[in-house]
């Protein structure tokens, strides 16, 4: 068979995003139909920044939901296949078998295996940990820079003392620090993670407690359910048999995450919070000589229900806004760990793990180098679209 | 002024201890010890081989202790062998124990001995950072007159088409990082396939002497991550300047537009962009060691990998003392700049 021209290459790239592009006209035409209904939300589809970033953005999220049900894929993104070394793309499959793709799209990379299809499942790494990574980091920051804002005093130099700690350190070196085999087999990632996934519940907890507690009777079953199941969680999250935290029985616990994947999870958070909590003290300090807050203050309202049910909801346009460009600097870190090859398996599909296999051969096939890097450049530039177009949106009310 | 200053080099100096502190605790860790015994050695010591080696060169002491001596303060261990010779990190081989100094840390300016490069810590230091010391002089010199043409330009008239336009280049170099930007540049100047070939892909002859065809790709991948957050923030800036009265009043009073960006609004809207350059630094390190890994250029981030990588533990050390030191340097000179250029801002 020929090789395909660069023209058949992207017509058949782009039959293959079918579900993908799907997906995006009928997420992009309800939420144009129904802008004036959904806040901040619909507000967005005003802006066309907003809505070229949110395009970019659905796109990955889609691409890596569809390719982690093997629907994009061409190939299996591990899998060598025998005389693809190294080709460019649109090269046809020397023996192709029964139903099997004919080609790799955008070429194979030193080790034969589909770029195309590694660059898919990629997708799905980043659009699993990077979002859920950087709402974890809020949890932590919101927890502990709330009533460092709204106190101040000792517990704000202490607080800040430790972010300001954690913030002088290059990051690359705490990386290298906590993700190599040898710190991860004293348990001290595991140590941590078990510090930092518990203040999601101390967030929840504390939200509710503070909202209900003029209503013990809806509160404590309330609480009991939702600080049950969380708990319930957080133990299979951080509980790993065989690892130095193994706190729950293997019948109850609901899922494993690989130890790889949780360390990098780990460092990501701690990186990110001190940033986080930052921002929400500098917020809380400004919001808390509010007039609402002072009302609050008189009514009676105690100081967890003024932080959480009234500071907060008031700083929500900064924080989405910086939600959505630190998810676009946790993708970039991702990219960075997989880069130095640090904690992912060397053959994980990861932007970043595939851009450092590329890179050694770049001067003379660039293909397997360049396709991660404009599949990362193209999200995280969404992300960075998506969180200006908020901004203006946010500022105009 | 004066008070401010001696509180901020207090916290610095407590900060600075925190923290190596915690890198030598993380570095001095039973598997990283146990790891570098059998480097040493042999990589069939059995476990009682490794804990005599260790307990031969002192690693066996509590962490504090040891932690004391690296830093200077405390008496270095000194351990008799079976045969009545006294071996310890202060005495160098071939020197007699009485001769050799009892105090020997970073204090006395003994950095200690790197396992990969066989050589003094210190004198690795200081070759690799006057390397890099090249490099961010040249990102600095690119960096930053770019980045405040580009913020100055679309900070000045905001809204326009000129103001979109250098905003999005602006948001797409912060969303390039070093690792991106460098393959793409490499693949569009640098591969012998296809491309231009105007530059080179590595820089390793950089390090001798560099011209513009082998130190230009480097320079300019740190360059564009910086330089997008830093034409933001003039953006900002400049933009909020641009609205105040005494420009409004300028205007009035019939100055030209370039007179009223050059001479009334400028020296206003670099007061944040200042601190900001200089909090910069530890993000520009990140930038360092991504570029010098990619482009072979055997900096003081190489450095770093290759000490991180091969558990190098006292080089290791001695590049997080750097690093740190480094990134709180800046911190203070952006905090004492911030305060000598804003005179709204008191220091009480």
């Amino acid at each position: 068979m020929e090789p395909l021209s660069w023209f058949e290459i992207i017509t058949r790239v782009l039959l293959q995003f079918m579900p993908v592009w799907i997906s995006l006209i009928a997420l992009f035409t309800l939420s144009i139909v129904y802008k004036r209904r959904l806040g901040l939300y619909g507000k967005l589809f005003d802006s066309t920044i907003g809505m070229i970033g949110f395009a970019l953005v659905m796109f990955w999220v889609f691409t890596g939901i569809f390719g982690a049900l093997d629907m994009i894929i061409t190939h299996d993104p591990l899998s060598q296949l025998s005389g693809m070394k190294n080709k460019l793309p649109g090269t046809p499959l020397p023996r192709p078998d029964e139903g099997q793709y004919p080609y790799y799209l955008f070429g194979g990379d030193n080790l034969a295996r589909d770029v195309f299809s590694r660059m898919v499942k990629g997708a799905w790494i980043v659009v699993q940990i990077a979002p859920l990574a950087t709402l974890f980091a809020f949890m932590v920051g919101i927890t502990l820079g709330l009533p460092a804002g709204y106190y101040g005093g000792r517990l704000d130099t202490l607080l800040s003392f430790f972010a300001n700690l954690i913030l002088a350190f290059p990051v690359i070196l705490l990386f290298y620090l906590l993700v190599t085999p040898e710190i991860v087999e004293t348990g001290i990632p595991s140590y941590m993670a078990t510090v930092l996934f518990v203040f999601p519940l101390i967030f929840v907890g504390v939200l509710l407690n503070s909202r209900y507690k003029t209503q013990p009777k809806v509160r404590t079953p309330l609480l009991f359910a939702v600080l049950g199941i969380l708990g319930w969680l957080y133990l299979s999250l951080i509980s790993e048999a065989g690892s130095k935290v193994s706190v729950l029985p293997g019948f109850l616990d609901l899922f494993d995450i690989p130890a790889g994947i949780l360390v990098v999870f780990v460092s990501v958070v701690f990186v990110n919070s001190p940033t986080v909590f930052r921002i929400v003290r500098g917020l809380a300090m400004d919001i808390k000589t509010r007039d609402y807050v002072a009302a609050a203050q008189t009514r009676g309202e105690g100081p967890w229900y003024i932080m959480l049910w009234e500071i907060l909801p008031n700083a929500r346009g900064p924080l989405i806004v910086d939600f959505c460009l630190r998810i676009g600097y946790t993708t970039i870190l991702l990219g960075t760990l997989g880069f130095f090859g640090l904690g992912l398996s060397p053959e994980s599909p990861d932007w970043g793990t595939t851009i450092n296999d590329g890179r050694r051969l770049l001067q003379i096939y660039l293909h397997p180098a360049i396709v991660p890097a404009v599949a990362l450049l193209s999200m995280v530039l969404g992300l960075n679209l998506l969180a200006d177009g908020l901004r203006e949106e946010s500022l105009r009310d | 002024m004066g008070l401010f200053i001696l509180r901020r080099v207090g916290v610095m100096i407590l900060t600075g201890l925190c923290l190596t502190f915690l890198v030598f605790s993380l570095t001095n860790l039973y598997p990283n010890l146990e790891k570098l015994a059998k480097t040493q050695g042999n990589f069939r010591m059995s476990d009682a081989e490794v804990t005599s080696y260790l307990e031969r060169n002192g690693y066996l002491q509590p962490m504090i202790v040891k932690y004391g001596e690296w830093l200077g303060v405390v008496p270095s261990y000194r351990h008799e062998n079976s045969d009545g010779t006294i071996q310890g990190r202060c005495i160098q081989p071939g020197q007699a124990p009485e001769d050799a100094p009892h105090f020997c840390g970073v204090l006395q300016g003994y950095w200690g001995f790197s396992t990969v490069f066989k050589d003094e810590v210190g004198s690795i230091i200081a070759t690799r950072l006057g390397l890099t010391g090249k490099l961010m002089l040249w990102v600095m010199l690119l960096m930053v007159p770019s980045a405040l043409i580009l913020g100055v330009l679309s900070g000045m008239r905001e809204g326009s088409k000129m103001d979109r336009t250098l905003s999005t280049i602006s948001i797409t170099t912060t969303a390039t990082p070093e690792y991106v930007s460098g393959v793409i540049l490499i693949a569009v100047f640098a591969s012998s396939t296809v491309g231009l070939k105007w530059f080179k892909g590595t820089a390793t002859s950089a390090m001798e002497s560099a011209n513009f065809e082998n130190f230009f790709l480097p320079v300019l991948t740190i360059s564009l991550y910086g330089m997008g957050y830093i034409a933001r923030m003039t953006r900002a800036s400049m933009a909020e300047v641009m609205t105040a009265q005494y420009i409004r009043t300028a205007r009035l009073k019939g100055v030209s537009f370039g007179n009223i960006v050059v001479k009334h609004a400028l020296r206003n809207a670099l007061i944040a962009p200042f601190t900001v350059i200089m909090l910069q630094f530890p993000w520009l390190l990140n930038g360092v060691v991504i570029v010098e890994t990619l482009f072979n250029y055997k900096g003081f981030g190489w450095t770093l990998v290759q000490a991180a990588s091969n558990n190098d533990i006292e080089l290791l050390l001695g590049v997080s003392v750097v690093s740190v030191f480094v990134v709180l340097v800046t911190q203070l000179i952006s905090d004492i700049g911030y305060v000598y250029l804003n005179p709204r801002i008191s220091v009480s």
